[in-house]
């Protein structure tokens, strides 16, 4: 009698599918690991760095210094000398605690050693100077005098570098928190300027971008020769650096050697300049009207490809049904790109929401065009303080986990259509 | 809607609009290119233009009421070439004669030839694409459909005109302001007219960007880093996209939708992060901080577009490979890499497109002028010490070679935009 085994699939992994596995993580590997070192982990440090005090310079944790002098010159033995080190603690504010001293002299080299704190051994001096307050200044000298051993040859103090190393309280290691940097962002009117900066641009900036790409998409999505030429110079904007760009309308809307100024001043448009990217409101219409300038190409090129995708029999019915060319633009196109439109809707609202290069490029954020993104440039560069900037790099994560979890939900549900 | 349709509201509506449109282009045109002082004149365009609209619905309405086109012509038909040509002479003649005789506001010794040459073009803007647009329209209502072919034609052109004038023009501007020289450029802004006669000496700004600010090395620096960037890129992100889209194991959804993420962190937030590392590790201002940094802002679009990719590929030529006795690693060297070529060639293109581009990095980690990227050495120029054609010379030399693989490639390039997609 043979035992019969009902056939069932395995309840575990097998060898051949563990072995998958473990080939893609392999092939993932570098990936994830280069990735959360760069991504996650700085990620993570901005909000270590968001609590803490940190200016700029604060960055390298304070070091004492030594500068080395010879007074006289030793060149035989019987020769004297008297040997300076000038020892700082550069830092205003920081104490460098237990610091050490230590170089090398030639052998024959003797220190008259008056200084308790140093002892020579050998050919190596040894010095342990204890504490320097913030801003300490000494000058430690001692007389060198060249013994019977000596060599000979032109002593140069410098050929052995003296070494001095202290332990200081690291600002960034530290256990010193604060909420200033989160008090410093969300700070009275400058926090309502910088929010309504950055929403005014992000929102028209988006929308705008996606109308006037749906629109670059309708006259174009038809046969005609040159097509592909105009495709390819409507893409000019996106695909050119930046900063060329940027620099390029800078120059033509100069209020005062600006083709623009000139022109309209010249036609009778305007009575006199105007600084298009220095002046409230209109630096902020200009840095969206940038905005969309440079990206509707995107939402055009994804657009384009959609309309094409569609059936033109569709058309055809509708043309025989009798339904006006307006008609058909809202009844069928409109539907069809309705999906399209969205996702470009939200991508493109997170990425101009995300947007620094251009704004910084064209006005450094004055003139009421610092939104949340150049803010923590100007915090952290502009005024230093590396903290405030992490602070507000915060809130900016803060609203994309938001933009992101809508993003998703959305996303399944157009999945599931 | 129903006001706006008849021929004799519609006509002169679309004529005086289109009219008014061909006008601007037309004098800013001449303004740039001669340097003139022309003026515009909004009434006379609206006027020749409402009255072409008018005529022109006036003899269709006529031509249709008498009955078949082959029939002889009646008086003053507007129909075939010789109806486009009194159309355009019209259009020319009334604007002139509506503008005293100086069609752009300029005594005509002005440049002459400009002139004539100017005032043809306006004549032919008009009058031809006008026709067109009024194709079949007569006197009456025509009705809806006929109604919203008009307005969508007249939009097309209006939309051809305001796209082609607005990308062209800011990159006419940094082409023409980089050849000029500083005085010419402080005399009178509009003028864009170039004086072939100077010959070489038009590239003086190129010629002093190259001998005394270094851009043969940029040029070099962001050429290698932008290479490098690929090719490390490719590396990390082939291997992975491959396992992503053919491998199965757990958390391949949540890892290509984590990649997604990571889109979604802008680059300020994390180059905050980063500059303070680097800076404490001395990794700060030197090329191969950049070329730790720039691969991995790039990898992650690189193995979502080429996840996408491998996907396509029909799995069956692998597992034929496969039970032939490859290993994994052979068949995506063999098999998989082979058929995507026209997709690497994309990424590659992108990614290149991108680390060429790139600037808030370079911008915030190299200090040192002998290791600037070529976007880097841009920002330098932008001091008002350094005149402004120096400026523009330099986006030129930055956007040249990425214009040129665009242009060249467009087809690959096209692709990955919309593949990519992703980074704005």
């Amino acid at each position: 009698m043979t035992e019969r085994v009902a056939a069932r699939p395995p309840s575990t992994a097998g060898p051949l599918q563990r072995q998958e596995a473990r080939l893609a993580w392999s092939l993932l590997a570098p990936t994830i690991l280069t990735v959360s070192l760069v991504i996650i982990l700085p990620l993570l440090a901005i909000f270590w760095i968001s609590v803490k005090p940190v200016k700029l310079a604060d960055l390298r944790p304070p070091t004492p210094t030594a500068y080395e002098r010879l007074r006289g010159d030793i060149a035989s033995a019987g020769d004297r000398g008297t040997i300076e080190y000038r020892l700082r603690n550069r830092s205003r504010d920081q104490a460098i605690t237990d610091v050490r001293l230590t170089d090398t002299f030639p052998p024959g080299l003797r220190l008259v050693l008056e200084d308790d704190r140093c002892r020579q051994e050998g050919t190596d001096l040894d010095c342990r100077l204890g504490d320097f307050s913030p801003g300490y200044n000494e000058r430690l000298r001692f007389e060198v005098v060249a013994d019977g051993d000596y060599a000979g040859g032109v002593f140069e103090p410098r050929a052995s570098e003296a070494t001095i190393v202290g332990e200081s309280d690291y600002v960034l290691t530290n256990a010193r928190f604060t909420l200033a940097n989160f008090a410093r962002v969300f700070d009275g009117n400058e926090f309502w300027a910088v929010l309504y900066a950055t929403l005014f641009y992000t929102i028209f900036g988006t929308i705008g971008a996606i109308v006037v790409g749906l629109f670059a998409a309708l006259i174009l999505n038809r046969d005609f020769r040159g097509q592909g030429a105009f495709r390819g110079l409507f893409l000019f904007p996106y695909v050119s650096p930046v900063i060329a760009v940027a620099f390029t309308w800078v120059t033509l809307f100069d209020p005062f050697s600006g083709s623009a100024n000139a022109l309209l001043l010249r036609m009778d448009v305007i009575g006199e300049p105007i600084n298009f990217f220095g002046e409230r409101p209109m630096a902020l219409i200009m840095v969206t009207v940038f905005e969309i300038w440079r990206y509707f190409p995107l939402s055009f090129l994804f657009i384009l490809a959609r309309m094409q995708a569609i059936d033109s029999d569709m058309y055809e019915a509708a043309e025989m049904d009798g339904a006006s060319p307006f008609q058909q633009f809202f009844a069928l196109s409109i539907p069809h790109l309705m999906g399209i439109l969205s996702i470009l809707f939200l991508l493109r609202f997170i990425w101009t929401f995300n947007k620094f290069d251009d704004i910084f490029l064209l006005t450094g954020g004055n003139a009421g065009t610092r939104t949340l993104t150049v803010n923590v440039y100007e915090q952290a560069f502009a005024i230093s303080n590396i903290g405030a900037g992490a602070a507000v790099a915060v809130v900016i994560f803060g609203c994309l986990l938001l933009f992101s979890v809508l993003f998703f939900r959305f996303l399944n549900q157009e999945e599931g259509l | 809607m129903r006001l706006l349709r008849p021929g004799y509201v519609l006509a002169p509506a679309i004529g005086a609009l289109w009219t008014l449109i061909m006008m601007v282009t037309v004098i800013v045109t001449f303004t740039l290119v001669t340097g003139a002082e022309a003026t515009l004149s909004p009434i006379a365009a609206v006027l020749t233009g409402g009255l072409a609209g008018l005529l022109l619905v006036w003899r269709q309405g006529v031509s249709q009421g008498t009955g078949s086109a082959g029939s002889e012509a009646p008086f003053l038909s507007l129909q075939g070439q010789r109806g486009r040509l009194i159309l355009t002479v019209g259009v020319v003649v009334l604007f002139t004669v509506l503008r005293g005789g100086q069609p752009f506001g300029l005594p005509l010794r002005v440049s002459t030839g400009g002139q004539v040459i100017g005032v043809a073009a306006l004549g032919f803007l008009v009058a031809w694409p006008l026709r067109d647009m009024l194709r079949d329209y007569g006197w009456d209502d025509q009705g809806r459909h006929a109604f919203e072919h008009v307005l969508i034609r007249f939009l097309a052109g209006f939309g051809f005109v305001v796209f082609t004038a607005a990308v062209a023009i800011p990159f006419m501007v940094m082409v023409m302001t980089s050849l000029k020289s500083q005085q010419e450029l402080l005399a009178n802004p509009l003028d864009f007219s170039i004086d072939l006669g100077r010959g070489w000496e038009l590239l003086r700004s190129y010629e002093e960007l190259f001998r005394d600010f270094n851009f043969g090395r940029y040029l070099a620096i962001s050429a290698v880093v932008s290479v490098a960037t690929v090719i490390i890129t490719l590396l990390f992100s082939i291997p992975g996209a491959y396992a992503v889209s053919r491998l199965r194991f757990r958390g391949s959804a949540a890892f290509s939708r984590s990649i997604l993420l990571i889109y979604m962190v802008p680059m300020i937030v994390l180059a905050l992060p980063i500059y303070v590392a680097f800076s404490i590790t001395g990794l700060r201002n030197s090329l191969i901080g950049i070329l730790l940094i720039y691969p991995v802002t790039t990898i992650p679009v690189a193995l979502y577009m080429l996840q996408g990719y491998f996907r396509g590929l029909p799995g069956e030529v692998e597992e034929a490979g496969l039970m032939d006795g490859l290993g994994r690693l052979a068949v995506i060297w063999k098999i998989t890499l082979p058929l995507s070529l026209p997709a690497l060639a994309s990424v590659s293109l992108y990614v290149f497109m991108i680390a060429w581009n790139e600037f808030l990095l370079a911008f915030m980690l190299l200090d040192d002028p002998s290791i600037f990227t070529l976007t880097r050495g841009v920002v330098m120029l932008n001091s008002s010490e350094i005149p402004r054609q120096h400026l523009m010379a330099g986006s030129v030399l930055a956007t040249v070679p990425v214009m040129a693989i665009f242009v060249g490639l467009e087809r690959f390039m096209t692709r990955g935009l919309t593949a990519g997609s992703v980074k704005g």
